[in-house]
């Protein structure tokens, strides 16, 4: 354990716990935006479920057999909270450190290389804590939907939701600053893990724009979509869940 | 042309420093930065006022001295030159300049211009250095090393220890510096014996000088007079991972048995 609780103790032990942790992360938001847009995919004909209500189900369903209902989305689940609390607290550990560092600056600045991306890393995680917090209720438990929050009707929960304008650009805002935090982390974290070099660096720069890109419009084309009525209103559901 | 020129000014480590103006005319556009910080302390000195100091030793661009941020910018504006290297052409009649020490918490300011950067001597005495015995010297090429490994390591080797990359980072990181140390040893046959207690050692050391850690702005890279790439903080990190992870497989010491 000493070697661990040293390596951990170093600068460099600590951005690699945040890279490693930013990799689930990634990876989960990756997931995530691809299955959110089974919302345009309509209704099932067989069924006549809404595809995403169905992919809420199976996301539910998977692994029952073994880990009962719901096992693997709370392991899942505890995974990801692992993640999130190690990556927020080690950040905030380094930013406090890298703020002791440099505490008097200079008179005039001038940035050559260092970007709004890279700059605002540690407010655009705040933010996304605030954010991940608020779409949570929002979303899994209903909390704050206050629309007719119905558990496991995810078209119907969404497309509500969206009606508003407010919320639907909030969620855009809060995407576009996901992206910037992501257009960062995801080069960030090969440079901090060693991988990156002179001859990868070109494309892991231009996978770190498109995974911002991607995540970006990806996400937003839902509230989007459903604000300027590119979805129908949701039918009454044949079957109850 | 004439310029105006804000310097920093601060008696010493423990008195509270600003900015002192100083309009200074007939600077020849062909006269270094230093050359213009001459010709101010001349003028100082001629009406009785204190000087201004400033650390320089070579004037060439190889010893690393003139730790100054001009207008934010470690060793000024121009890419790949020290303060002392920066030609006045570089400015237009009217500039206005902000002149300041490099600003982080591990160089502290000594006076005026002049920081202490002695945090750098003992991340290198932690073990920027090879065994070498003593006796015959050994056969020169006895140790065959690939051209492009030599090309790598003298890029890293080209490190002249000034600190714009610690000046020049947001955090007040020394990993550029402490990369560039690590590397042009690790890179090399003559290195490897101490490569991971180095790797260890040094990166630890920085730690505990209080420099920031790395958020990959980038800064280091574009203020580096040497032009030394981000390149080694990868290979840095690299080596950092795999040496605790020798470390932690290593067959010092005894087991139980059972």
């Amino acid at each position: 354990m000493g070697l661990v609780r040293e390596f951990y103790r170093s600068t460099v032990g600590k951005k690699m716990a945040m890279a490693l942790s930013g990799i689930v992360l990634v990876l989960f938001v990756l997931g995530h935006m691809a299955g959110n847009l089974k919302i345009f995919a309509g209704v099932d004909l067989a069924t006549g479920d809404y595809k995403i209500d169905d992919y809420g189900r199976f996301l539910r369903a998977m692994g029952a057999e073994m880990l009962g209902h719901s096992g693997v989305l709370w392991i899942v689940r505890v995974v990801l909270l692992a993640c999130v609390v190690i990556h927020a607290l080690t950040g905030i550990q380094l930013a406090s450190l890298n703020r002791r560092a440099k505490p008097v600056g200079y008179e005039v600045r001038s940035y050559r290389s260092a970007n709004a991306a890279s700059l605002t890393m540690l407010y655009g995680g705040l933010f996304l804590m605030v954010f991940i917090t608020y779409h949570i209720l929002h979303f899994t438990t209903g909390t704050v939907h206050f629309r007719g929050f119905v558990e496991g009707e995810v078209y119907s929960n969404v497309y509500s939701a969206f009606q508003n304008y407010g919320i639907a650009g909030f969620y855009v805002v809060a995407m576009a600053l996901l992206a910037l935090h992501l257009y960062h982390g995801t080069w960030s974290m090969f440079q901090t893990l060693g991988v990156d070099t002179p001859r990868w660096n070109k494309g892991i720069r231009t996978a770190a724009k498109i995974v911002a890109v991607a995540m970006f419009l990806g996400f937003s084309s839902v509230p989007v979509g459903i604000s300027i009525g590119a979805l129908p209103a949701p039918i009454a559901q044949a079957g109850t869940n | 042309m004439n310029l105006t020129l804000f310097v920093w000014r601060q008696k010493n480590a423990d008195a509270q420093g600003g900015f002192e103006r100083y309009e200074i005319s007939d600077v020849s556009e062909d006269s270094s930065f230093l050359e213009t910080l001459d010709m101010l302390n001349l003028r100082l000195v001629e009406s009785g006022q204190p000087t201004v100091a400033f650390e320089h030793d070579c004037r060439e661009g190889i010893c690393g001295s003139c730790s100054m941020s001009i207008n934010g910018r470690p060793h000024g504006p121009k890419k790949l030159t020290t303060a002392c290297q920066l030609h006045m052409r570089n400015y237009k009649d009217g500039d206005v300049i902000y002149v300041e020490p490099f600003r982080a918490r591990a160089f502290p300011v000594v006076k005026d211009l002049v920081v202490d950067r002695s945090a750098f001597d003992r991340i290198q005495q932690a073990g920027g250095y090879v065994s070498v015995n003593t006796g015959a010297a050994p056969e020169a090429n006895a140790n065959a090393i690939e051209k492009d490994k030599a090309d790598e390591a003298f890029d890293a080797a080209a490190c002249i220890g000034c600190g714009a990359c610690v000046a020049a980072c947001p955090n007040g990181s020394a990993m550029l510096f402490t990369a560039a140390k690590v590397t042009h040893l690790s890179l090399l046959p003559q290195g490897q014996p101490e490569r991971s207690a180095r790797v260890l050692d040094m990166v630890h050391t920085m730690d505990a000088e209080m420099f920031g850690g790395c958020t990959n702005h980038g800064e280091c890279q574009e203020a580096c007079p040497k032009g030394i790439s981000i390149k080694y903080i990868s290979q840095l990190n690299r080596d950092f991972l795999s040496s605790t992870v020798k470390k932690a497989l290593s067959l010092r010491g005894k087991m139980q048995s059972q």
